[in-house]
């Protein structure tokens, strides 16, 4: 199963995992069931053979039969058993994995957005609040809560081996939580279609150590490194110019956030909302044909030339 | 108006005599007049039946230019746009369409057979109901060729549908199309209601009614409750996109949950709408193919009332993710997981007739009997479903799109081809031929399996809905493959299907009036029937009529050949809602023009609403009027008023 990042038979998180065996259970009862009615159906079928092969109706003669109800009251107390377990399984499960955390370790505001996420964390003091975008850090063993909010229209949470679905609504607040098991980066999807580009509207989420993420949260708070070479300068002032208008960057005048967070872009894994891996070749890439790469994407195109493409990939890439 | 007709009707039997004056009172005009003006039930049930079997071939070539995007990983045969127009399309197509029109129509042509009556109740409504059904799919479709088709998915989420996200004129042709289409859904219901209520032959009994009447009544009892809910919501919608108006809006204080409120407490019990006449038909003609009397009727007729009574409590089931409060959606999880006993109680029931019977293997009967394993497939999937926390990792994955595509294919294309094969002999009196037969079954059956059984596994692999594209990497590729191949093998299969009854039309062995030896009342009559359908009134004694010979009905004996005349002009009779005790006699109307203007009417004035030309909208309005002033007009032949003095 490790083969398929968005597979749900197996699980890296305690709110999945607790479900696992109800689904497994549901799963078996099913082909079971499917089996057990394909067999009988088959054998009843093949009763045929008793009219020697007739396939003209009227030449077997009409019978009243036995009137069979024994059938309809065995099967039903038969199929009642498993409805049952399932019925009461299904409260108990409800009951212990939809409640969010009382005591959650990090709370998250996730806003699903056409089609990115934005990622905030919050703190108590402003100064440790920061955003970032489409990559979600998150310590192992400690229980996350997530808020999630609609940004435009309705999307859906979802990191299969973490936890499963639940909807961001514009105009409400709904809840999700998730508590990792092991270190790792586990894919997440939005799972409501919301428009051109539902399919690449996928996150990750990394798991890693309580000190790992005590020195990730600490770099994400760091405002952007300062240009050095003047090619970096002047890619600054065209990321200011250009870039933000929707983007921010923080410590320089691109300050607007309707658009992914770019102050530690290069500390992300992928772009584009897991559209593509982000490494300096894609990013420019992505920069000069957004609408060749992701149809309908709100990022424009932005003819830039060479040089000034040059210029802004030698900026962008200090931003780790 | 004067008093209804309470006059004792004469008795007597069938002559050649009674059959010329009735074939003068009923016949359809020839020519356009006749195809403009028929209200002749069997007319309009086929074409319900071809006009839904065109959408289902439009909907299945929408299927496949989707697979082949799907093919495989990363292809770009269509853009984002092209594809979700074209999913939309299909769900519209398949769900709205073809699947309730296509039983609207079997049921149209065999109810007054079955009933032993002479029309429906309503014949000019039942016109009515066609033309619009008509209007609706070719005003809904005019909006996809033109580049404006259904966006959203069927089920058609706001906000994205409203204006903000949604600019074109895509969801103003799908919102004023469902509204349009509502209108027919709802004059059809009403006329099935009264019609099995009213016009069933003397003596057929509530208790001794066919299935299939059970699963039509029941399901367009449901429609005229539910129905309205889904009409307001599109016209909501659409009056939020083009007047302002705030209920989806959250910016104004609208929400979107309202939206998917009034769109499933539609939606779910319509999905046991467009199966319930299915089902009904499998224990109609399983029996007969089993040579025996169905197993278990009271349990099969009460079980259908009640998955349609279980299913006013379980549209809550496709919202498990949307935060509502625990105790609610335990609620409605606990109401999806029991709705599986009455349709354990049809399974096991068909299971039992085949068991107890000796079964004769023709195509219908395989139809009908693959019915059941894949109904079960559909069903025990819906049950892994309906447990909340299953459902959180299980939905908007192509594991709900392999469940339903099981119900929807498995519960109703199935039996539907298979009651073609059945019924398509009594409609044009010749047979379809049973080799091209099983080449068209095991194509269907195979092909149908081979798209949708490794779909389940897709879905458990994670792969979402509704995406036009995938990456590589995923795990899907090969099980995409299989699918996409699988649907291609299912669409040859479904064409041997049109090959046989175009040979069949053209080259058919004659099948005379009771090919199968079935027992119920349409086989009592010539294939195809007479335009008055039966000559005299039959008067019923038994669940099978014409198996009472053979099978001990308690002495019961039906008359079919003796019974009343009723052939002055267009009759039939009317009896009591319970025990069918002639209570009246029914002046039927004649052919009229007002149905088809009066559909016409309503086209042009939605065109206008979409247009916002209001001139339009008010020359269609006045069409209407008009024609409703026509069909109101009281008329001395169907005794809405004294004769002049």
């Amino acid at each position: 199963m490790s083969l398929a990042p968005l597979g749900y038979l197996d699980a890296a998180g305690q709110r999945a995992r607790s479900v696992l065996p109800l689904t497994w259970f549901t799963l078996i009862v099913a082909t079971v069931v499917c089996i057990v009615i394909a067999v009988l159906l088959w054998m009843a079928i093949r009763r045929a053979r008793a009219n020697g092969g007739q396939a003209e109706t009227r030449s077997i003669p009409v019978e009243r039969g036995g009137n069979g109800i024994r059938w309809i009251s065995v099967g039903l107390l038969v199929s009642a058993v498993p409805l049952l377990v399932t019925l009461v399984w299904t409260m108990v499960a409800l009951a212990s994995v939809s409640g969010p955390p009382a005591h959650p370790g990090l709370t998250l505001d996730v806003t699903a957005h056409q089609w990115w996420w934005e990622v905030r964390y919050d703190a108590a003091e402003p100064s440790e609040t920061f955003a970032t975008a489409n990559e979600i850090h998150v310590p192992v063993d400690v229980p996350v809560l997530v808020r999630l909010h609609g940004g435009d229209v309705i999307h859906s949470f979802w990191v299969p081996k973490l936890s499963g679905k639940t909807d961001a609504i514009p105009g409400q607040t709904n809840l999700s939580w998730m508590q990792a098991e092991q270190p790792g980066r586990y894919r997440g999807q939005c799972a409501e279609f919301c428009g051109w580009q539902h399919a690449n509207m996928s996150f990750e989420v990394v798991a890693e150590s309580k000190a790992d993420f005590a020195r990730w949260r600490a770099a994400q708070l760091q405002p952007a490194p300062e240009p050095i070479t003047p090619a970096q300068e002047r890619g600054q002032s065209l990321v200011q110019y250009r870039c933000g208008l929707c983007h921010q960057v923080r410590g320089t005048s691109a300050g607007a956030v309707s658009a992914p967070d770019l102050t530690h872009l290069m500390s992300r894994r992928t772009i584009a909302a897991g559209r593509l891996l982000n490494n300096p070749g894609n990013l420019i890439g992505w920069i000069q044909d957004p609408q060749g790469i992701k149809p309908g994407t709100q990022m424009p195109d932005q003819y830039l030339s060479a040089r000034q493409l040059a210029d802004v990939q030698a900026y962008l890439v200090l931003l780790r | 108006m004067k008093p209804p007709d309470y006059r004792t009707p004469r008795i007597g039997t069938d002559s050649d005599a009674q059959e010329a004056k009735l074939l003068q009172a009923w016949e359809t005009a020839p020519g356009l007049k006749g195809f403009f003006s028929s209200v002749d039930h069997k007319e309009i049930g086929i074409r319900y039946i071809v006009t839904a079997f065109l959408f289902l071939v439009l909907g299945g070539i929408e299927a496949l230019v989707m697979r082949l995007q799907l093919a495989g990983p990363n292809l770009s045969l269509l853009t984002p746009e092209q594809y979700n127009q074209l999913f939309s399309t299909h769900g519209m197509t398949m769900i709205f369409l073809y699947a309730s029109p296509i039983l609207s129509g079997f049921s149209n042509y065999l109810w007054p057979l079955l009933l032993g009556s002479r029309d429906m109740a309503f014949p000019r409504a039942n016109a009515l109901s066609y033309w619009i059904y008509l209007a609706a799919g070719l005003f809904l479709y005019a909006g996809f060729l033109s580049g404006n088709g259904p966006n959203d998915g069927w089920f058609n989420y706001v906000p994205y549908a409203l204006r903000q996200y949604n600019p074109g004129l895509n969801q103003d042709f799908y919102s004023l199309g469902m509204v349009l289409l509502g209108i027919s859904t709802t004059i059809g219901a009403a006329n099935f209601i009264v019609t099995a209520f009213r016009t069933r032959a003397p003596g057929m009994s509530i208790n001794r009614l066919p299935i299939m009447i059970w699963g039509t009544l029941t399901a367009n009892a449901a429609n005229l409750i539910v129905v309205p809910a889904v009409s307001l919501a599109f016209f909501l919608l659409w009056m939020d996109r083009q007047f302002g108006t705030h209920f989806f809006d959250v910016a104004g204080g609208g929400q979107p949950l309202l939206w998917q409120h009034l769109f499933w407490i539609f939606g779910h019990p319509w999905v046991y709408a467009i199966v319930l006449p299915a089902m009904g038909m499998a224990s109609d003609a399983l029996p007969v193919f089993c040579r025996r009397p169905l197993v278990g009727y009271s349990l099969v007729a009460l079980s259908t009332v009640a998955t349609m009574i279980l299913g006013f409590g379980v549209w809550v089931h496709h919202m498990f993710a949307t935060g509502l409060p625990g105790l609610g959606l335990a609620f409605f999880s606990g109401a999806s997981i029991v709705i599986t006993v009455p349709s354990a109680v049809a399974v096991f029931a068909w299971l039992a007739t085949i068991w107890l019977g000796r079964p004769v293997i023709t195509t219908a009967f395989l139809f009908f009997s693959s019915m059941i394993l894949l109904f079960v497939i559909g069903g025990v999937s819906g049950f892994m479903t309906a447990s909340v926390p299953v459902d959180w990792q299980l939905t908007d994955t192509y594991f709900v799109v392999a469940h339903l595509h099981y119900v929807l294919i498995g519960i109703n294309v199935f039996p539907v081809v298979g009651a073609a094969y059945f019924w398509i002999p009594k409609m044009s009196g010749r047979m379809l031929d049973e080799r091209l037969g099983r080449w068209n079954f095991w194509t269907m059956f195979l092909g149908f399996n081979l798209a949708f059984l490794p779909m389940h596994l897709t879905g458990l692999l994670g792969m979402p809905r509704r995406v036009y594209t995938y990456g590589e990497g995923m795990g899907w590729d090969t099980l995409n493959l299989i699918t996409s191949i699988g649907s291609f093998v299912f669409a040859v299969g479904l064409l041997l299907f049109f090959l046989n009854v175009w040979k069949s039309l053209r080259s058919g062995a004659a099948a005379g009036p009771n090919p199968w030896d079935a027992p119920t009342l349409e086989w009592a009559v010539s294939s195809p029937p007479p335009p008055y359908n039966f000559a005299v009134i039959p008067t019923v004694a038994s669940r099978h009529p014409l198996w009472e010979d053979r099978l001990d009905e308690e002495g019961a004996v039906s008359s079919i050949e003796r019974g009343m005349l009723l052939d002055n002009g267009k009759e039939t009779i009317a009896t009591t809602a319970v025990d069918a005790v002639p209570d009246m006699v029914l002046e039927m109307p004649e052919d009229s023009f007002a149905p088809v203007l009066l559909a016409a009417g309503a086209a042009v004035l939605f065109v206008g609403l979409l247009l916002k030309m209001w001139l339009i909208a008010g020359c269609g309005a006045g069409v209407a009027a008009l024609a409703m002033l026509n069909w109101l007009w009281p008329r001395r032949e169907l005794r809405e008023r004294e004769a002049s003095p």
